[in-house]
């Protein structure tokens, strides 16, 4: 919660659940991104080689649970995005109502387990319409994700120094003016780091959707082990592409960040 | 002439902190008021009260035929008339020097881009930084970003400028530039309030000044006046640790 007084914020925001990000430290060949990204990689071409079956099959059944899990997390995060937008501005409104029920939201949605939150949902919206199974998982990972997000657009906002809102409202823009011109543009660059962090995170409680009959990569795999009943290769093989594809996204928000420092502003 | 700056009874309290305390002072049109004073003696209170950046306890303040102290009254639209030019620029760190200039004529005012950018590229030549206007911020020294900001708020056309210790964030060699751009400005009859201890504007361009004390005016005059001789006790002892 905020405190009556909040001291002066770094515009760094720390995060410390997320995937492995690289350090610009770690420049060597043998550092643990690369010996993880390229040692997952390694595997997923060696196995299916050295033995065609089961692993080939598996890689062969499961490609649509990863373009599945892709659309549930680009969807999911494209949604939170918005909502956690306006969340994070109504957790700085001066409006007392709109400030109390995006705080309301935010702490609600924490505190309970993002697994119960997809069953929850699942079976809430079940009792009013119908919808298909991979809306209601986006609309859950939205209505959770959309609360994290919403902490961050806040803490984002409230890095940006008073003086520019003081600067903005001085020269006669509105509130809401000096935010969308003046603010949010600033609070951009803060986020993009965290919130490339919380799509990671997003990527990975994707898994979560596949108790909702939605075939993401995996349900397929264990769609292809309950049928052959190779469990471990078909979950070895799950856990594998799960693996290269967060640590390809680390990578990613890593350079992003290394980038925009040394643009410096 | 009507005044256009009044200042009537003003108090400001910060829980306990008694910031303001029944400051009463009048500004004619033109006139170039200095406020000088320990920290803390409430000179930018004060001035952050006049475009209510924040709220009189008790008190009025009014700006030609508006009381900015009234909740009914448009603060927006007096903002406008008031700028504002603070201890740490404030510039906007995503816009170039020339796009602070004109965002707000271009938002408040709805001005038409090319309008705007011949207004911008002008009031940066009266600040001598024309071949600044596509650098960010952090790419111009304090000094210059002060002139920025100076004519950041001199876009808006306002009757009244407000500077808030203009010149104390500055290393000493930039201090001359952005004073020589303020005794300009004062010299073509902007109405201004400054808190500073910039004796070489105090001299130059000052026809009033104002020292304040624990949250209280305690002697006004002209400068030579109250530099010279200071009737107030308090003030002499002010005095004789700056000069």
């Amino acid at each position: 919660m905020a405190s009556v007084k909040e001291p002066r914020r770094e515009t760094r925001i720390e995060v410390s659940d997320g995937a492995l990000i690289p350090g610009k430290g770690e420049k060597s060949a043998f550092s643990a991104w690369r010996i993880s990204f390229f040692g997952a990689l390694a595997l997923l071409v060696f196995l299916p080689i050295a033995h065609p079956s089961p692993y080939r099959e598996i890689l062969l059944f499961i490609p649509d649970g990863i373009l599945k899990t892709f659309e549930v997390t680009l969807l999911s995060i494209a949604f939170a995005l918005v909502v956690g937008l306006l969340t994070g501005i109504g957790r700085i409104s001066r409006i007392r109502i709109i400030n109390r029920i995006a705080t309301i939201y935010v702490e609600v949605i924490r505190g309970i387990p993002l697994l119960v939150q997809i069953f929850y949902i699942y079976y809430a919206l079940g009792k009013v319409v119908q919808v298909p199974d991979i809306m209601a998982a986006v609309i859950a990972m939205t209505v959770c994700y959309g609360a994290y997000l919403g902490e961050i657009f806040r803490a984002g906002i409230q890095s940006i120094h008073k003086g520019q809102m003081e600067a903005a409202i001085a020269l006669g823009l509105t509130r809401s003016q000096a935010l969308s011109r003046v603010i949010l543009p600033q609070t951009v660059r803060v986020v993009l780091p965290p919130l490339g962090n919380e799509f990671i995170a997003l990527l990975k409680d994707s898994s979560l959707v596949s108790i909702l009959a939605v075939s993401d990569l995996l349900r397929r795999g264990r769609e292809y082990a309950s049928k052959t009943f190779y469990y471990f290769e078909a979950l070895t093989v799950v856990a594998l592409v799960y693996l290269v594809m967060t640590l390809f996204f680390s990578r990613l928000v890593a350079l992003m960040e290394e980038r925009m420092n040394r643009r410096g502003r | 002439m009507a005044d256009r700056v009044r200042i009537i009874d003003a108090s400001k309290n910060f829980g306990k902190v008694v910031a303001l305390k029944n400051a009463t002072l009048s500004v004619k049109p033109g006139e170039v008021v200095l406020v000088i004073g320990p920290s803390g003696s409430g000179k930018s209170t004060m001035l952050r009260c006049i475009n209510r950046l924040e709220n009189l306890t008790s008190g009025q303040i009014w700006i030609d035929e508006d009381q900015v102290t009234d909740r009914a009254s448009d603060i927006r639209k007096i903002r406008e008339e008031v700028g504002m030019v603070f201890q740490s620029f404030n510039l906007f760190p995503h816009l170039t020097a020339l796009e602070n200039i004109t965002l707000a004529p271009r938002i408040v005012k709805k001005t038409p881009e090319k309008e705007a950018v011949a207004l911008g590229k002008s009031l940066l030549a009266r600040v001598g930084l024309s071949e600044k206007e596509r650098s960010y911020p952090e790419q111009l020294s304090g000094g210059q970003q002060q002139r920025v900001a100076i004519a950041r708020a001199l876009a808006m056309s306002p009757k009244v400028m407000l500077f808030d210790e203009p010149t104390s964030a500055l290393d000493p060699e930039m201090i001359k530039e952005v004073l020589d751009v303020m005794v300009e400005l004062a010299r073509d009859g902007m109405t201004m309030l400054v808190v500073s201890h910039e004796m070489g504007f105090a001299r130059a361009a000052a026809h009033t000044v104002v020292f304040m004390d624990n949250g209280e005016i305690i002697e006004r005059g002209s400068p030579e006046a109250v530099f010279a001789s200071p009737k107030e006790e308090r003030t002499q002892r002010f005095l004789k640790h700056i000069l």
